[in-house]
């Protein structure tokens, strides 16, 4: 029995600022929308569990303006007459604008007229001797245990990153009554220097700027310890989990610490998976060193179907986010007839003055906390791919083998094949073979990406299957 | 065509086929050159299941029955010299293969085909039994086979490998054996220039004073100037694998296959889609469904993991082995079962390049079959 | 690796009982079973089948697919991506699961 096929103006996949944002306003234009969203609660990892952190009040106070801000959206979201499908993995987008999604293990298929991925970001992968152990994960993993949990890390736990998550996680938990071992700011030590000769940009952005110094001041008056300028952050293992740390200080000195939790964060960079397998064309970031979709100022990528806004058409952080979904819903709108050009040029007009902001504070941000080109080329013996185990010296003597580029690195390697079918390796993949060869990652291109976007069962796939589908041998 | 890079003989294409073919080569001590796409190469090579077949493949040519048979037999010695050699297994095992059946139709049809089969080639070469439901189940313990399924064709000389680590093997044994890997030298065209041939590449010209086509979809358009044919058409196969789960599926099948790494291969289809490598829903989902007939227990497996390559299929299905008349160290080899006849490119095919002389066991995969009038 | 400051009145009125690997655990409702994991100290979530390795919760947004577990019988479940509910039964993974 082949399920109804569900037929809607615009899918929007995620629940973050921009799908939120998108969908409302598509709905209040009168298209048939509908949200998809893996997580229980709209909101996104932004504003993860955002309702519920509101009804809490030291986490509430914790989150700030922002959880206030995400509640208000979250709120406009409910009552927008948008469907909404919580708990629903996406697992394959086609062309023709076809979305696959399950919830609770029950495959179904929905039709847009047009589909929006609004799917974020990913936390920039950070490659590093020692980050599969238990114990080692990302800063933006402990602040959704925060969000979600109000979990706090025991003591000995460190933090090693840069960008702005580190300082306004770190502040987060002191404000709730916890505390971290100490902060390995990655940070190149010159970089406030470069920043300097962007004056415009600080002023722009001044209060984002105020606010990532008050977080730095919390955690400086909380005592914890900060060490700048880190470079070679490892993980040392005992007993199967991290148990010290290493790093090189700004001085060149070799430094040892006891360990019992190591939270990474070196940025965020677009999660481009869904768009990959769709074929829509990506242009490399050198600023940002990632791979995002080329779009029109509406957010429509190359596929005429398929458009794209938030992070995960670049990064330009939450509140750009929520502008890109507005306008997205515009050019959606634009397109099936329900704005003219010129009205939907109109409304975007005051929206785009407002990004422009958005876009000198990230300016501004990527010149602070540039990407660290040891995260992208590994040393040899650091695992890439975690779930094939796969090292870059083994993605090394794939191209001494004659590999140009991922398809046939993945093929001798298996790189990139496992569960997380290549997400989370994607840039070090990409990073340590154009290395290898002395390329730019820009000719090397993204790999190809192959569905399903997450995995899902042989029974859930059967149950969508046609009479007269393709014959078998 | 000074500066030009001179070599004993160049291989037009690096996927399964030219990689085996320029692997007997090298090891038999020839200069050789292997000219390849890049990383966007078509490479029909990766929509291959892994079987080293014998059980499906003749019916209609008894010789290529034969041929396969042959590589089939030659395959285990093959994967230890390039284990050897290389260090990387291409995991190949031979403890037979099945074909299941479903209902009583598909169980008497499969009972017509092995009659067909054994009469043309002799049984000697398939030895295939076809087994009762009860007889299957013994032959795998703990599988739970569907209602629908009656029992299967169950062929002793069949067997699996590791695509990937084949490809990987012959790539790292070329190297070994001082063979040149040129992926930034696809060649555009190919000529012969009175001595040999050359081949213009984007890295310029390359000689060789012998030429073998096996660029699969590639083949048809570079034939024509060395006297070859290469008739072609590509038929879409979709393929789809699972996670890593416990052993569960003791032997291979066309169709369900569990490799030595635990994930479970799903496949395949037959589709006519053009030069389109990408899945379809429709193809997936029908897998899908197959599996789950045959074995519902893989309804709870996860699929990682689907693609599709276009087979490189001749008008009839069968490989073409050519060596051109007018300029005869041309020669074009194109075939859909790279893996299965690793073993006998490797050896045979090479030895008769050269020897310079096709044996008769190649005779009939000429490409003038193609020229006689089928009988009504 | 984490604790939760007590909240006797949430505990109260939104406590959740699962069992980790038998053992009972308490949780609160909206919990991830990722989440429940590491307060319980956990120490990892699954053997990696490619691997041999021990893994543990990484991303926790449903990407890095560390978390697999088995969560009331089914096999390779991402721990971030579940709810907790009463009486749930959340065993570590170990290795390739069996299919039944």
């Amino acid at each position: 029995m082949t399920p109804r096929e569900e037929r809607f103006d615009l899918v929007v996949v995620g629940a973050g600022p921009a799908g939120l944002s998108a969908a409302t306003e598509a709905a209040r234009l009168g298209l048939s929308t509908v949200v998809l969203d893996e997580q229980p609660s709209p909101g996104g990892q932004v504003w993860r569990a955002v309702e519920r952190a509101a009804a809490d009040a030291p986490l509430a106070a914790a989150l700030g303006a922002e959880g206030r801000a995400g509640a208000a959206r979250v709120a406009a979201f409910r009552g927008s007459g948008a469907a909404y499908r919580p708990e629903t993995q996406v697992w394959q987008v086609e062309r023709d604008g076809r979305v696959m999604a399950s919830c609770a293990g029950i495959a179904s298929v929905l039709r847009g007229e047009r589909v929006l991925l609004a799917v974020g970001a990913l936390e920039r992968p950070v490659p590093i001797p020692g980050w599969t152990l238990p114990g080692v994960m990302t800063v933006g993993a402990a602040q959704i245990l925060l969000k979600t949990s109000g979990a706090l890390p025991d003591p000995g736990v460190w933090v090693a990153g840069q960008g702005p998550l580190v300082w306004l996680y770190c502040a987060q938990v002191l404000a709730l009554g916890g505390r971290v071992a100490g902060v390995l700011d990655t940070a190149p030590p010159g970089a406030w220097r470069a920043a300097a000769r962007h004056p415009a940009a600080v002023a722009t952005a001044w209060r984002s700027v105020a606010e990532g110094l008050a977080w730095r001041r919390a955690v400086a008056r909380a005592g914890i310890p900060v060490h700048r300028g880190v470079e070679a952050v490892e993980a040392l293992g005992e007993g199967g989990r991290i148990a010290r740390l290493r790093w090189r200080g700004a001085d060149g000195a070799r430094r040892e610490a006891p360990a019992r939790g190591l939270l990474l964060h070196e940025g965020v960079v677009p999660n481009v998976h869904a768009a990959l397998s769709l074929g829509c064309a990506h242009a490399w970031d050198d600023a940002q060193a990632c791979f995002r979709p080329v779009l029109d100022p509406f957010g429509r990528s190359s596929e005429p179907r398929i458009l794209i806004a938030g992070d995960a058409g670049g990064i330009l952080g939450a509140r750009a986010a929520g502008l890109r979904g507005h306008i997205a819903a515009l050019g959606a709108a634009a397109d099936l007839g329900r704005l003219t050009p010129a009205g939907a040029a109109a409304r975007a007009a005051p929206l785009r003055r407002l990004l422009r902001r958005e876009v000198a504070l990230r300016r501004l941000l990527d010149t602070l906390f540039p990407p660290r080109p040891a995260l992208a080329a590994p040393a040899d013996e650091v695992v890439v791919c975690r779930c094939e185990g796969v090292t870059a010296g083994a993605l090394r003597e794939a191209v001494q083998l004659g590999a140009l580029g991922p398809s046939q690195a993945k093929a001798f390697t298996r790189a990139g094949m496992g569960p997380c079918q290549g997400r989370t390796c994607l840039l070090p993949l990409v990073g340590t073979i154009a290395a290898a060869r002395g390329v730019p990652p820009a000719e090397i291109g993204p790999p190809r990406v192959r569905p399903p976007l997450r995995p899902v069962t042989v029974g859930e796939l059967a149950t969508l299957a046609e009479a007269g589908g393709p014959r078998l041998a | 065509m000074a500066g030009a890079e001179h070599h004993d003989i160049a291989v037009v294409g690096g996927g399964m086929v030219g990689s085996a073919i320029a692997y007997g080569l090298a090891r038999r001590g020839a200069r050789v050159v292997v000219l390849d796409q890049g990383d966007g190469a078509l490479r029909s090579a990766r929509v291959n299941f892994g079987l080293v077949w014998v059980q499906s493949k003749g019916d209609g040519m008894p010789a290529y029955a034969r041929w396969t048979r042959r590589s089939a037999d030659l395959w285990g010695a093959f994967a230890a010299e390039l284990a050897e050699a290389t260090g990387i297994s291409p995991e190949h095992e031979r403890r037979g293969g099945l074909a299941y059946c479903l209902g009583e139709e598909g169980f008497e049809a499969r009972r017509t085909t092995i009659l067909r089969l054994h009469n043309q080639a002799g049984p000697e070469v398939y030895g295939l039994e076809l087994l009762e439901r009860a007889a299957l189940e013994r032959l795998m313990p703990g599988v739970r086979f569907g209602p629908e399924v009656t029992g299967a064709a169950f062929c002793p000389h069949d067997g699996c490998a590791n695509p990937l680590r084949l490809l990987r093997a012959l790539h790292a044994a070329l190297r070994r054996h001082g063979a040149a890997y040129r992926p930034d030298a696809p060649a555009r065209a190919v000529r012969p220039d009175g001595e040999g041939f050359t081949a213009d590449t984007p890295a310029g010209p390359i000689r060789a004073a012998k030429l073998v086509l096996a660029a699969g979809h590639g083949t048809p358009a570079l034939a024509g100037a060395l006297g070859l044919r290469a008739p072609l058409r590509a038929e879409r196969g979709q393929v789809m694998v699972t996670e890593r789960v416990q052993p569960c599926i003791p032997l291979p099948a066309n169709g369900i296959r569990q490799t030595a790494d635990g994930t479970i291969l799903l496949g395949t289809t037959h589709e006519d889609a053009g030069m389109d490598t990408g899945t379809t829903l429709a193809g997936e989902a029908a897998i899908a469904a197959n599996a789950v007939r045959v074995m519902p227990g893989l309804a709870r497996a996860r699929v990682v993991r689907a693609w599709a390559g276009l087979r490189v299929l001749s008008p009839d299905g069968f490989p073409v082995y050519h060596r051109s008349a007018r300029f005869p160290g041309a020669y074009a080899a194109i075939c859909h079962s790279g893996v299965t006849l690793a073993a006998v490119h490797a050896n045979d095919l090479a030895e008769a390049i050269l020897a310079e002389r096709l044996p008769d066991t190649l005779r009939p995969f000429a490409p003038e079959r193609f020229d006689v009038p089928q009988a009504a | 690796m984490f604790h939760r400051p007590p909240d006797p009145a949430r505990e109260a009125t939104q406590a959740v009982t699962v069992t980790l690997d038998g053992r009972p655990v308490r949780a609160r409702a909206g919990d991830t079973v990722a989440a429940v994991v590491l307060l319980a100290g956990l120490g990892h979530t699954r053997t990696d089948a490619a691997t041999g390795e021990r893994r543990a919760p990484y991303c926790m947004m449903g990407t890095c697919h560390e978390c697999l577990m088995v969560i009331d019988g089914e096999p390779s479940r991402q721990a971030c991506l579940v709810t907790v509910r009463e009486g749930m039964a959340i065993e570590r993974q170990p290795g390739a699961p069996r299919l039944r």
